[in-house]
């Protein structure tokens, strides 16, 4: 199983975790046309290769981070860190 | 229109004669030369895209055709599914699209002269839950509709059709019934990837294996190198060289956003594995196809008498096809639950496949922001069982330039129109 680094709770499995997929930016609802606010919710990059992606510990601590992964070969890089401030949630 | 040359037919005469006379079958398909331009470059050498050039060939007589793939033919989904056909789907869009091609996978054995082992042993999903069953009575009036042979069935018919499954209400998840689709079954997947290839090469088509797309060459679009919307495409660049062309048709399933984003097109895909696994072969016990939605699992048993099982989606994307223990472990806890009797069965093989996985559970098919640049993608994990419609329906798009009604609501302006098709009920065990 992949072993998800935690910031807080180190290496824990993915199946202690939440999935959160590809990081977007969100568009402000106020002024977004319906064109880029559905663009934001459903087109991906869907890369196959190094990508960033959301996670959040959901039985462990609760932080939302993120995480670089190889979607082919399944490496990690740059794993965050207690602390980070890069790594939180958007 | 004429074929090209004529294939060596296959029939039981055709047999004993080679057989008594010693002779050998003439290859199925021709390994061509890669010509510098093409009428149509279709991508992916899966059930999807050969399905696609045999159409176009077929019915609308355009066989200046090339279809390439990275591998071999069938390398992909079409060689790693679980092989179920059927059209009990929730939507009325859905359920004439798949039942249309289960019209074509009936007839295709006689129609493509190869044999493809339909068979049509019915197709049960299971309740487990009030909102299960509410579901599935919801696709039996649809399906009844729409004249599809689908109905709600209660455990005591459950466990006549198939009494090895455990109806008791001891249980975990207690079966409270189920949608009973009479004319889902199985098919040979392979076949039906050979039947496809030997056919369209048949009309002239060239199939070219290890042939792998590294580009896609536009102009006049806004994005870099003339890709992306507004823009047109002539060709496709690949590792044998460059092929000119004026339509380029994207069949390919895990490579669907890496082929269209080489167009400069974005797709609502995210991509996941599927695992399956198969056990070793045991007496035939198992009549009908079962699926759980609320177990995660759908089993048959193929006529060699191996189980096949699949699974629902990995919840992380993924373009890795490794097989997991937790993947088995699961399964196996999931299917003793239906069949407490399978304890002692062994698995034979695990693989794993990969699903493009759209939000509404529903296609991507046809034109694109670039011009002459078309997608038949998105197919999750229902792609096998729509491959010979997806082709017909492809082929009458490109030789038409306009959508046919039975893909039109599967265009890929439904997610800017807001106007999708959501299967998430129908099309899925993993919800």
């Amino acid at each position: 199983m992949l072993l998800v680094p935690c910031p807080n709770c180190g290496p824990r499995n993915a199946s202690d975790m939440s999935y959160g997929g590809e990081p977007h930016s969100r568009p402000d609802p106020n002024t977004a046309s319906p064109e880029q606010w559905r663009t934001y919710l459903y087109l991906r990059d869907n890369e196959s290769g190094w990508i960033t992606e959301k996670w959040y510990c959901s039985s462990g601590c609760r932080k939302h981070f993120k995480l670089e992964r190889h979607t082919l070969t399944g490496e990690l890089r740059n794993p965050p860190l207690p602390g980070n401030k890069t790594g939180g949630h958007k | 229109m004429g074929k090209h040359k004529s294939p060596a037919r296959y029939s039981a005469a055709g047999l004993a004669w080679r057989g008594l006379r010693n002779k050998s079958w003439p290859r199925v398909w021709r390994e061509p030369e890669l010509k510098s331009a093409y009428d149509v470059v279709v991508i992916g050498g899966g059930i999807h895209g050969l399905a696609t050039a045999y159409y176009l060939a077929s019915n609308h007589a355009i066989t200046n055709v090339a279809v390439v793939d990275k591998a071999y033919l069938g390398s992909g989904g079409s060689g790693r599914n679980t092989a179920i056909v059927r059209s009990n789907y929730l939507t009325p869009e859905g359920v004439a699209f798949y039942d249309r091609s289960l019209d074509l996978y009936n007839t295709m054995s006689t129609d493509l002269n190869i044999n493809v082992m339909f068979s049509e042993r019915g197709h049960m999903t299971l309740a487990h839950t009030d909102s299960a069953l509410r579901t599935m009575n919801w696709r039996a009036e649809v399906n009844k509709l729409q004249g599809i042979d689908s109905s709600v069935i209660a455990p005591d018919e459950i466990k006549k059709l198939s009494p090895s499954l455990d109806t008791s209400p001891n249980t975990r998840y207690p079966i409270l019934g189920a949608l009973y689709h009479p004319p889902g079954g199985t098919i040979r997947h392979d076949a039906v990837v050979w039947g496809y290839a030997r056919a369209a090469d048949a009309y002239g088509v060239d199939l070219h294996q290890k042939t792998e797309v590294l580009d896609i060459l536009c102009e006049g679009g806004a994005g870099p190198n003339g890709k992306g919307a507004g823009g047109k495409v002539t060709g496709v660049r690949t590792n044998r060289g460059d092929i000119h062309a004026p339509v380029v048709v994207n069949c390919t399933a895990g490579w669907a956003s890496t082929i269209a984003s080489m167009a400069g097109v974005r797709l609502p895909i995210t991509t996941h594995p599927l695992q399956a696994a198969v056990t070793e072969p045991v007496k035939t016990f198992l009549p009908t196809v079962i699926v759980s939605g609320s177990l995660h699992v759908y089993v048959s048993q193929t006529d060699r008498g191996e189980l096949v099982f699949g699974a629902s989606v990995d919840p992380v994307a993924n373009y890795d096809m490794k097989g997991t223990l937790e993947f088995t472990e699961e399964l196996a806890g999931h299917v003793l639950e239906l069949m407490p009797g399978l304890s002692k069965m062994r698995l034979m093989r695990q693989w794993a496949g990969l699903c493009d996985m759209t939000p509404d559970y529903s296609p991507v098919m046809g034109p694109t922001p670039v011009d002459g640049f078309l997608v038949d993608v998105g197919w999750g994990t229902y792609g096998f069982k729509a491959g010979p419609v997806s082709g017909e329906q492809m082929a009458a798009c490109i030789a038409h330039e306009s959508m046919p009604d039975l893909i039109a609501p599967f265009v890929l302006s439904r997610f800017t129109d807001g106007t999708l098709v959501g299967e998430k009920g129908a099309a899925a065990v993993g919800h």
